[in-house]
């Protein structure tokens, strides 16, 4: 079994779009949205859920305002501001770091276990997916990336499924950290822009630095036809394969509109390109079920 | 000598759990007095992380000086270093066939993590 | 704080346009001799710096705290590690051992020692840098590559500027905690949204982010013609302003492709950012701003 993540370090290059084609042309896999804090996958394979689970974060401290002396011990110590005049706890800015529970002369603190989000076992046209919806403000992302991922693993282990498929998030944090540990290959999708060249260095950078192996694809490549060659030459002196251009084709959009994959929706160039494309990824990942 | 195995259920006959960070319990087997005991890991499963710096503590309480595991991260590496506990991974069926295994040679003590980390 | 205004710029997805409004808001309103200021809390990806190509003036390391231990005085007790809700500081072995890229720098350990054997030190997070551009005061932060948590440097960064006249912040994408840490105590969040179904989901999570800080906001819809109605039907059902909007045109992509900044590729657009900063002002509530800015 085999893990493939596709990730970008600048948002809006294509990923979420590549990993719906990707999961129409796949024949043995398990999706994995690990975009945990704006997940859109779901919004093109129509998932149905059949298994939902809270998942728990952090936590954060609550004051019991008739305990409590006003003693102002936790508001000094707390490195986070997260205390009110009114010894009220800011939720969002709390760390849960417990200092305020453990100063306390009177007991007046607890500490309360947040329901972080939800994690999410469904069916769709192309086969099981895992998702989730982190809550609103929530840290502990990374957490929920690493949950998602391992319960993608399990289904695809237990059902004797080749390949998960990510489907990771902009940047280069926790979130993008925990999706990319141990992968057998990691696709950045880039856009010929001075913005997509800065931010894949970023991303190829973390790749290294976690010794991830790492394929570029070049999307929406002839909007800017000089820029492009400037990446591919840039991944050329770096060692890194460009496995795929794909054209600016506003077919994509309309396949999003459609709710479907562009590879459903339409066999012209933009869609041509990800099955070529696709097709490299499964030779460089020497999977067996290729379609 | 007391051997911590990371395991799935409670007793020799167990399967071997392969995780270490977010294993279901351990079971320490006692090599002098052939005797096992069990502990689980529960407060640790829905740790944000560090998950295998709190097993290697729970373990180095039970004064194990040898881990038997699945596949062990870079931090329980450095924490279960720290502890001065020796790491074999690699090990699957039952509790009882993994001891059997170190003990006939079959299992070899890592010199380094052999697992990335989970950034959580 | 003082008397200046607060505008953050964020979208719920990614590459929708929250640079190119930041950067170009900014340069508008500085040709128009208004005293701005922008700061790209993006620190895991900064790119206004591309557009706006500041001469820097300073860089300087960012920093967070971390626990030292004193060998000679640790005894092993394990009470750091009670106390560290992180897993960054535990005892094992004799001595208590630390796991830096994990701390929170909460300062629990050094409280709970009885043997004051803890001490703070320092570790690099990544750079903050700051220039000018145009008549723009500029700053921005830089996350070290394998660094996971970008808040802690974001708030660095916040803490680089005096506010007074007008700050615009480019915020990274996204809902979670670096967004929160980069819109909070802003007086007003512009939202920057595309018109397909992805923008449209990633907008509610976004606006349901900034309603929960309590921070009055508007939309602006950039590339419009490029997808569907939805993102207009859906601000007008739920009462969110929008406050701009950019006609999808390629000869825009082309020039943010080579770094250029759209006003001066398309002149007329000049008068649209400067008319969303209006429109921005007049849904501001500036004398109640929520929550603290830092």
């Amino acid at each position: 079994m085999k893990e493939l993540v596709v990730i970008s370090g600048k948002g809006g290059t294509g990923k979420t779009s590549i990993v719906a084609a990707f999961a129409a042309l796949a024949a043995s896999k398990v999706m994995a949205d690990c975009d945990v804090d704006a997940a859109d996958l779901h919004l093109v394979l129509d998932p149905h859920i059949r298994q939902c689970e809270t998942f728990t974060g952090g936590s954060v401290a609550r004051i019991k305002i008739d305990i409590c002396e006003r003693c102002d011990v936790c508001r000094n110590l707390c490195r986070f501001d997260a205390i009110d005049r009114n010894f009220k706890v800011d939720e969002i800015a709390c760390e849960g770091c417990g200092v305020c529970h453990d100063v306390c002369p009177c007991g007046a603190v607890e500490l309360v276990t947040k329901t972080a989000g939800e994690w999410y076992i469904s069916d769709t046209r192309q086969g099981v997916m895992v998702h989730a919806k982190l809550g609103i403000a929530e840290e502990n992302s990374g957490k929920l990336v690493s949950l998602v991922r391992s319960q993608a693993r399990r289904i695809a282990e237990e059902n004797d499924l080749e390949l998960v498929i990510i489907d990771g998030s902009p940047g280069i944090g926790c979130p993008v950290i925990a999706s990319m540990t141990g992968v057998d290959l990691v696709l950045a999708v880039t856009e010929p822009t001075l913005s997509g060249i800065h931010d894949l260095e970023r991303v190829a950078g973390l790749g290294k630095h976690f010794g991830s192996r790492m394929v570029v694809c070049v999307n929406k490549w002839d909007i800017n036809p000089e820029m492009t060659e400037r990446i591919v030459n840039w991944c050329s002196s770096e060692g890194i394969a460009v496995v795929g251009k794909v054209s600016f084709d506003s077919i994509v959009t309309k396949a999003q509109i459609a709710g479907v994959s562009v590879i459903e929706y339409s066999s012209g160039n933009a869609a041509m390109e990800i099955k070529r494309m696709w097709l490299c990824i499964a030779r460089e990942m020497e999977l067996k079920n290729i379609a | 000598m007391k051997i911590a195995i990371s395991a799935a259920g409670k007793d020799l006959d167990s399967q071997v759990d392969p995780r270490f960070g977010r294993a279901a319990g351990f079971v320490i087997y006692n090599t002098e007095n052939k005797t096992s005991e069990y502990i689980a890991n529960a407060q640790n499963l829905n740790a944000v992380q560090g998950a295998g710096i709190q097993s290697a503590r729970i373990i180095s309480g039970t004064g194990a000086k040898v881990l038997i595991t699945g596949h062990c991260g870079p931090k329980a590496f450095t924490a279960l270093k720290a502890a001065g506990i020796k790491i074999f991974p690699g090990a699957d069926g039952t509790v009882r066939e993994a001891i059997m295994k170190l003990a006939t040679d079959n299992l070899a003590e890592a010199a380094g993590a052999d697992v990335a980390g989970h950034w959580a | 704080m003082n008397e200046g205004t607060i505008i953050a710029i964020a979208s719920g997805k990614g590459g929708t346009g929250k640079t190119t409004v930041a950067v170009n808001m900014a340069a508008a309103l500085s040709r128009a001799s208004i005293s701005v200021r922008l700061m790209d809390c993006d620190v895991e990806e900064p790119n206004a710096h591309i557009f706006l190509q500041p001469i820097m003036t300073s860089r300087e390391g960012a920093f967070v705290s971390v626990p030292v231990v004193d060998e000679e005085k640790c005894d092993g007790c394990g009470r750091c590690g009670e106390a560290c809700r992180f897993s960054a500081i535990v005892a094992l072995g004799a001595k208590a051992i630390t796991f830096p890229a994990l701390c929170h720098s909460c300062g629990g350990c050094i409280m709970a020692c009885p043997k004051k054997a803890i001490t703070e030190s320092s570790r690099e997070i990544g750079l903050i840098e700051k220039g000018t551009s145009q008549g723009i005061e500029f700053i921005h932060g830089y996350l070290k590559i394998g660094e996971a948590m970008s808040p802690p440097l974001i708030r660095a960064v916040k803490k680089q500027a005096a506010y007074d006249g007008v700050t615009i912040i480019d915020a990274p994408p996204g809902t979670s905690c670096p967004v929160i840490q980069a819109i909070r105590g802003s007086d007003y969040v512009i939202l920057v949204t595309e018109p397909t179904p992805f923008g449209l989901h990633d907008l509610d999570l976004a606006v349901e982010t900034v309603r929960q800080l309590g921070i009055p906001c508007g939309v602006v819809v950039n590339r419009v013609g490029m997808g569907d109605a939805r993102t207009h039907d859906y601000c007008a059902v739920n009462d969110i302003p929008i406050i701009g909007e950019i006609r999808d045109d390629r000869r825009i992509a082309e020039a943010y492709s080579r770094g250029e900044l759209i006003i001066d590729a398309l002149p007329h657009l000049q008068e649209e950012f400067l008319g969303i900063m209006t429109r921005a002002k007049t849904g501001m509530r500036k004398k109640e701003r929520k929550g603290e800015l830092l």
